[in-house]
């Protein structure tokens, strides 16, 4: 059994809630910068060079990338020999969000009830957590700041074993073609098939992790990931809607064995400002 | 890219009129910023039948709930927010005398049918390029609704943001036009 101080966890998450917000990750700087010699459009290009601009401005500042620090959405992966002493792990979990939210100056996001009150909790709490059980005593924290307006254009479809792959592909190029230019294209499309529902849309977020340009191990996924991004650049989105030949920066895939009955499709759009970091404890 | 054409607010008819879909501009002068919660206010005023709390006649809404300003800066990273969500409330703030906005993204029918109507423009700011944003921001104030926070309605005086015509009052509409010479097969 290994122990870890609670305190370590939140000073741990007040840092990556800062750094998340502020630096953008290397792949996608990559991606952006290989994307913008190809745009053809003219706004497209201009559109793609602020972006770049926009990364380091916000790096040399540390100023948040974007305005909406997004939902603070953490998976956790956690070794069954691990104790947490000294407090709570998910209390550890939003009092670093809590920290890094307001000593960063980001953005407080979130409302305490989605209906009728809708008031602002004022720290950014609560976090939405997934859980992982792993094998040993490590512990590792990913978090996934998530913007609202390209979470708002996320979709899932339930479709039958027959649809197969050709529904499973149309599905995702037309939820990207409907999303247009409100998630901030170029997008990150995460994709999540199989399992059931809710955890077709857990794949997609986690899918959102996986780094720009590494495809999925499963050689299948992989081409289809590859021909899902050559789909979606061919629809004429381009760069924040307004036309070109850069819609998404990359399409990952994931997924897990479902039921017989069941094809579930979960589609994740994160925006080019596509924040992902995760720290070992 | 087309050459900039310099927008100083408040604008006029005139000004609106002469703006296409495709156009690009830089934006200076003062502008309010507002977003769903500050709309629904606004609104709820009229349907009380008691004035807004901003005079909008002629004026640019930025929707935009920006970040914290850090110490001894005047806002901080403040790129556009998806702009459909406020589409139920532009109709009735278009009616009020409101000559364009700053977002991003498509607007619905009625919106383009209002913007017709009364004369409005729709500019597309770079949504995720915030921090650049930020640097033509040159003061910001709360005006009202400061319980709202990031929501909270802010006078701001920008200097040279640059925004695309995306809708403009004649139906040009670059979310449905700009895509067409890119699509394939």
């Amino acid at each position: 059994m290994r122990e870890l101080q609670a305190s370590v966890i939140a000073d741990a998450v007040e840092k990556l809630c800062m750094d998340a917000a502020y630096y953008l990750p290397e792949d996608v700087k990559a991606a952006l910068k290989a994307r913008s010699e190809q745009e053809e459009s003219e706004i497209g290009k201009y559109i793609l060079a602020e972006v770049c601009e926009n990364y380091k401005v916000a790096a040399e500042e540390q100023m948040p990338l974007c305005q909406d620090t997004g939902t603070a959405l953490f998976i956790i992966e956690m070794g069954q020999e691990l104790v947490v002493t000294g407090g709570g792990m998910v209390d550890a979990i939003n009092e670093g969000v809590r920290r890094g939210y307001t000593n960063g100056y980001l953005r407080k996001s979130m409302v305490a009830e989605p209906i009728f009150e809708r008031v602002n909790t004022k720290d950014n709490t609560p976090a939405v957590i997934h859980t992982e059980i792993t094998e040993g005593d490590g512990l590792k924290i990913t978090l996934l700041p998530k913007g609202g307006g390209a979470e708002n254009c996320s979709a899932v479809k339930m479709l039958r074993p027959a649809d197969g792959l050709q529904g499973v592909m149309d599905f995702v190029v037309e939820t990207v073609n409907v999303a247009g230019g409100k998630p901030c294209p170029p997008v990150i499309v995460g994709v999540g098939v199989g399992g059931t529902a809710d955890y077709a849309a857990y794949l997609s977020k986690k899918a959102l992790n996986r780094e720009i340009g590494e495809h999925n191990p499963n050689p299948n996924y992989a081409k289809m990931e590859t021909e899902l991004l050559e789909r979606i650049n061919k629809l004429g989105v381009g760069p924040q809607g307004l036309g070109g030949v850069t819609t998404a920066l990359a399409v990952n895939v994931e997924y897990f064995p479902c039921h017989i009955a069941s094809l579930p499709v979960f589609v994740t759009m994160n925006c080019h400002s596509q924040r992902h970091k995760s720290i070992e404890l | 890219m087309a050459e900039i054409i310099k927008l100083k607010t408040p604008l006029t008819d005139e000004d609106v009129m002469k703006l296409k879909a495709g156009d690009v501009v830089s934006v200076s002068g003062v502008i309010y910023t507002g977003r769903d919660a500050a709309h629904k206010r606004l609104v709820e005023c009229l349907e009380r039948n008691e004035p807004m709390p901003i005079d909008v006649k002629g004026q640019i809404m930025y929707y935009v709930g920006p970040s914290p300003a850090k110490p001894g800066q005047p806002i901080g990273s403040c790129g556009p927010t998806t702009s459909y969500r406020m589409d139920p409330y532009t109709p009735t703030m278009l009616e009020q005398g409101m000559k364009g906005m700053i977002g991003k993204g498509p607007r619905s029918k009625e919106v383009i049918e209002a913007m017709q109507k009364y004369k409005g423009v729709y500019l597309a700011a770079i949504g995720g390029a915030a921090a650049v944003i930020a640097k033509a921001v040159k003061t910001c104030e709360v005006i009202t609704y400061e319980d709202l926070g990031a929501e909270a309605i802010h006078k701001l005086e920008v200097e040279d943001l640059v925004c695309f015509v995306a809708v403009d009052a004649q139906g040009g509409n670059l979310y449905e036009t700009g895509r067409l010479p890119y699509k394939k097969d």
